[in-house]
């Protein structure tokens, strides 16, 4: 595993472009282009989002921290580290993709598209931190 | 993000929106849009060939749209989207709640 860039902002919205930004670079500099980078941005987007809004419900707010590795079967990796209210996102239930426009409600669907955007997604829970992975 | 009305006869209205529809952009993204189905017409086309991406966040200011013109009794249709874009609205199953057309000459019909 080697880490190619890291950074640590507070968690709120008017940071999300310099946490893409970082990304975006480092999965150029990994030779990712195209149509891929802005499925990374995507599913970068929809995680820290959820972070943005959930993680830390008190005002004093708190940190996330990313960082881009390659692992050791060179695919790029995302980790995305809070130290908010435990979340597993990947207990979250899929959406009904099919339900029709009265019935159709938004809720999971950042989630799904994570998760059907990214070659894998894992979730740990360690010393009061979420950790989320997003393998590209 | 950015709204350019292409003009409107009596019973259609096109609009082009370019740029990005992501977390930071779609509440604004979202009220131009209620303003201007508020005196909508019975159509309203929006050409997406400008609009590089859309995370949920645009998708859920796109249901809500949606929503509000049925309850109107109009119709919204969507078309030209660049591939990145119409992947997300596949994937989460949009296409098949907002219609999605080839061209502008297409939806206008």
């Amino acid at each position: 595993m080697r880490l190619i860039d890291h950074i640590t902002l507070p968690a709120v919205l008017t940071n999300l472009p310099k946490f893409l930004d970082m990304v975006i670079q480092a999965a150029a500099s990994h030779g990712i282009k195209g149509k891929r980078i802005m499925e990374i941005e995507l599913a970068l987007e929809e995680a820290l989002v959820n972070i943005f809004n959930y993680a830390y419900p008190d005002d004093a707010g708190g940190d996330v921290t990313l960082r881009c590795l390659i692992n050791n079967d060179g695919q790029l990796q995302i980790e995305i580290e809070d130290q908010g209210r435990a979340f597993d996102v990947l207990s979250v239930a899929d959406p009904d993709v099919t339900a029709d426009l009265n019935d159709r409600d938004i809720g999971g669907l950042g989630i799904f598209l994570i998760k059907k955007l990214m070659r894998s997604v894992s979730y740990h829970r360690r010393d009061h931190k979420n950790i989320l992975r997003l393998t590209v | 993000m950015q709204i350019i009305d292409k003009g409107m006869d009596n019973e259609s209205h096109l609009l082009a929106v370019s740029g990005r529809i992501d977390a930071m952009s779609a509440p604004e993204f979202e009220k131009q849009m209620s303003e201007i189905i508020d005196h909508g017409k019975q159509l309203l086309v929006i050409d997406m060939s400008q609009l590089e991406y859309i995370s949920s966040a645009g998708l859920r200011s796109f249901l809500v749209i949606a929503k509000k013109i049925k309850a109107a009794s109009g119709q919204m249709k969507l078309c030209a989207m660049q591939d990145p874009v119409k992947e997300v609205f596949e994937i989460s199953g949009f296409d098949a709640i907002i219609p999605v057309c080839k061209t502008v000459t297409e939806a206008m019909v």
